[in-house]
């Protein structure tokens, strides 16, 4: 059954978001037949409208008022709204970063609906929207349809496939009003130090955790990391290890951290609580160094290590060093 | 000043995975043998910031409310050996099977109903369902801004600054009151009560509102009104089994590994 699909997208930098255009391919297979939009906000709005076409949109609802280049929820959401009334769309797609955790649900309830966050797999079955989704902190996986409509759906990075750009693609862009006023004023904002590689995109992410026992533990990990190459491994940590505040929260892996999906994860000194394996469940092989043979995360891992990370830590670096020559 | 906390009682998500179960039959969860339900993480620290306000200035009424079953009492009795000074519980088997716009609908009514409130905190998700939206939820059905993933929360001349954890960083926001706000771990561990505090909690005063105290149609709440249907619960599939690296020493064994992911092809 043909129907309507928004999605309200993310620019980086003058382009679209790779999340986006992940929510694009996604909205192409349900709109089946139906209309996709994307709303787009911010100075770069309508120069991203061809990249937008170029995945699968059909018309971008943008608005270039640089206003809306920082996250103001108020604005963002009267902007999404205006682009509902125009679209009427059945579904509406959100990526669960931190604008659609705020966005999804405004929007939801201001439609007197709700919204499914964070979701992995969106699909039409029989007509109907289903979608599944993570809960009990990764230890189960629920099922929802929809009495309401729209839909407001989040969804989670990189659980979707990275659409293929059509060439010479075209649509119609449709202006969405300049900003209005945002009752929330936004004061300041600090970047976190982390330069260079992100956690969510590096093919290879080595992570500390509380069996690290200090903070000292993470130049080992950082070492390890080093020994891989920094231009592909980054380092994560776990939530217990951030919250002792031996490593940054913006390297926090996890349900309520990042989410990552490297061809390697190796989590050192980590428990592997269903919490954190929200964050790293993705990863294409898992090793685990714990001194615990009976930790959870072996039940995930491909490989694993059984012994005190202070030891085998320096035996693998050396062993890479020495497989690198 | 009136601050109002929303406190849920969910099973414990320390439950290790193990002890996991699902009902396939009603898609509920089982609850584990011997551990008990405990207060929402999130919430003990949307308490927690509730308190350090209250401390700051010296003065103020705490509310905090949940809604379930009679067992959440003890969700309430422990935010009131915190430090809160009433409790009200939500229960009427009307609200039963709801779902976060049903949740958002009940609580905000009972906000609406103690009338004279600043400030609503919320955890920034319940860890059973870890929908994180019935914060904002109260937020648009009051018609109040609302401020999430806080780290750290300010009030001061009607209005409340709030630290908020970002993808990459932090970001400072102002917002007039009444707001919502909900809180992240990034807060900071909640207080531990003292004996006596929880002594004193149990003479608290807890009310009951059932819909029909709060004016509300049975058709909107619970089953009945929620939006979300829930169709299927299932348990992941668990991973394949893992090849632990043996060796006679360190070296050996990490050699061994590197060999082994070599092999794989994943180095
Ligand atoms: C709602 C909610 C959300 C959460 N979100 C997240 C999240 O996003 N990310 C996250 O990580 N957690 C999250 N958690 C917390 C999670 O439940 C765990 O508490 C946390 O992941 C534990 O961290 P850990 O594995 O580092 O520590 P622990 O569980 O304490 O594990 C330490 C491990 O180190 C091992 N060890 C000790 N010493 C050594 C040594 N010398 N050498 C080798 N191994 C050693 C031990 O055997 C143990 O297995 C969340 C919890 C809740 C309730
Ligand atoms: N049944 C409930 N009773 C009281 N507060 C709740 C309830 N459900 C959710 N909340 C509040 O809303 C927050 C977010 O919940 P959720 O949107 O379900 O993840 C929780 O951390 C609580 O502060």
């Amino acid at each position: 059954m043909a129907q309507n699909v928004l999605v309200v997208g993310e620019l980086v930098n003058g382009a679209l978001a790779a999340t986006t255009r992940e929510l694009l391919g996604l909205a192409s297979r349900i709109a089946e037949g139906g209309s996709v939009g994307v709303a787009l906000l911010g100075a770069s709005a309508s120069a991203a409208a061809p990249e937008a076409f170029s995945f699968g949109a059909a018309r971008v609802y943008a608005s270039d008022d640089a206003t809306y280049d920082v996250f103001r929820s108020d604005q963002w959401v009267a902007a999404a709204e205006a682009a509902l009334e125009l679209a009427q769309p059945a579904t509406i797609l959100l990526s669960q970063t931190m604008v659609g955790r705020d966005l999804g649900p405004r929007l939801a309830f201001r439609r007197a609906t709700a919204a499914a966050m964070d979701c992995l797999r969106v699909e039409m079955t029989g007509g109907a929207l289903q979608v599944t989704r993570p809960s009990y902190g990764g230890n189960a996986l629920a099922t929802y349809t929809f009495a309401t409509s729209p839909a407001v759906v989040t969804v989670r990075a990189k659980s979707q496939e990275q659409p293929v750009a059509a060439t010479g693609a075209a649509g119609e862009v449709v202006a969405l009003p300049a900003a209005g006023a945002s009752r929330t004023e936004v004061v300041s904002r600090d970047a976190a130090a982390g330069e260079g590689l992100q956690v969510q995109d590096a093919g290879i992410v080595v992570s500390g955790g509380r069996g690290l026992g200090a903070p000292e533990g993470f130049r080992i990990v950082e070492a390890l990391a080093d020994a891989f190459g920094r231009d592909r491994a980054a380092v994560g940590s776990s939530r217990a290890a951030c919250d002792l505040g031996w490593y940054p929260p913006s390297q926090q892996v996890g349900l309520t951290g990042k989410v990552v999906s490297p061809d390697l994860y190796v989590a050192i000194g980590i428990s592997g609580a269903s919490q954190h394996m929200a964050g790293c469940s993705g990863a294409k092989n898992i090793v685990a160094i714990n001194r615990d043979r009976e930790a959870n995360i072996f039940r995930a891992a491909r490989f694993g290590i059984v012994g005190d990370y202070k030891i085998v830590i320096p035996a693998l670096i050396e062993a890479l060093k020495a497989a690198k020559r | 000043m009136h601050l109002v906390v929303c406190a849920k009682q969910i099973p414990d998500p320390e439950t290790p995975p193990a002890a996991f179960r699902i009902d396939a039959g009603t898609n509920a969860v089982v609850p584990a043998a011997g551990i008990k339900p405990v207060l929402s993480p999130f919430d003990a620290q949307a308490a927690e910031a509730a308190l350090r306000i209250r401390e700051q200035a010296g003065e103020g009424k705490i509310t905090v409310i949940s809604l379930g079953q009679g067992s959440a009492q003890d969700a309430i009795k422990q935010v009131l050996a915190m430090g809160a000074d009433e409790g009200v519980l939500l229960n009427d088997d009307a609200f039963e099977r709801g779902d976060s716009y049903t949740t958002a609908h009940v609580l905000a009514a009972a906000i609406r109903k103690l009338g004279d409130v600043d400030a609503v905190f919320c955890g920034r998700q319940a860890a059973d369902w870890d929908m994180g939206q019935v914060g904002l939820g109260i937020a648009e059905l009051l018609g109040w801004p609302c401020a999430i993933v806080a780290k750290d929360v300010q009030l001061a001349d009607g209005a409340v600054t709030v630290q908020r954890v970002l993808t990459d960083g932090f970001e400072t926001v102002r917002t007039p009151l009444p707001a919502v706000v909900t809180v992240s771990n990034e807060l900071g561990d909640p207080r531990y009560p003292k004996l006596q505090q929880i002594m004193q909690a149990a003479k608290k005063t807890v009310t009951n509102w059932s819909a029909a105290d709060l004016g509300l149609d049975a058709s909107s709440v619970g089953a009945a009104g929620s939006r979300l249907r829930l169709v299927g619960l299932a348990q992941p599939e668990a991973g394949g089994a893992v090849e632990i690296i043996e060796g006679d020493t360190p070296e050996a064994q990490a050699q061994a590994l590197v060999q082994a992911l070599i092999d794989a092809r994943i180095i």
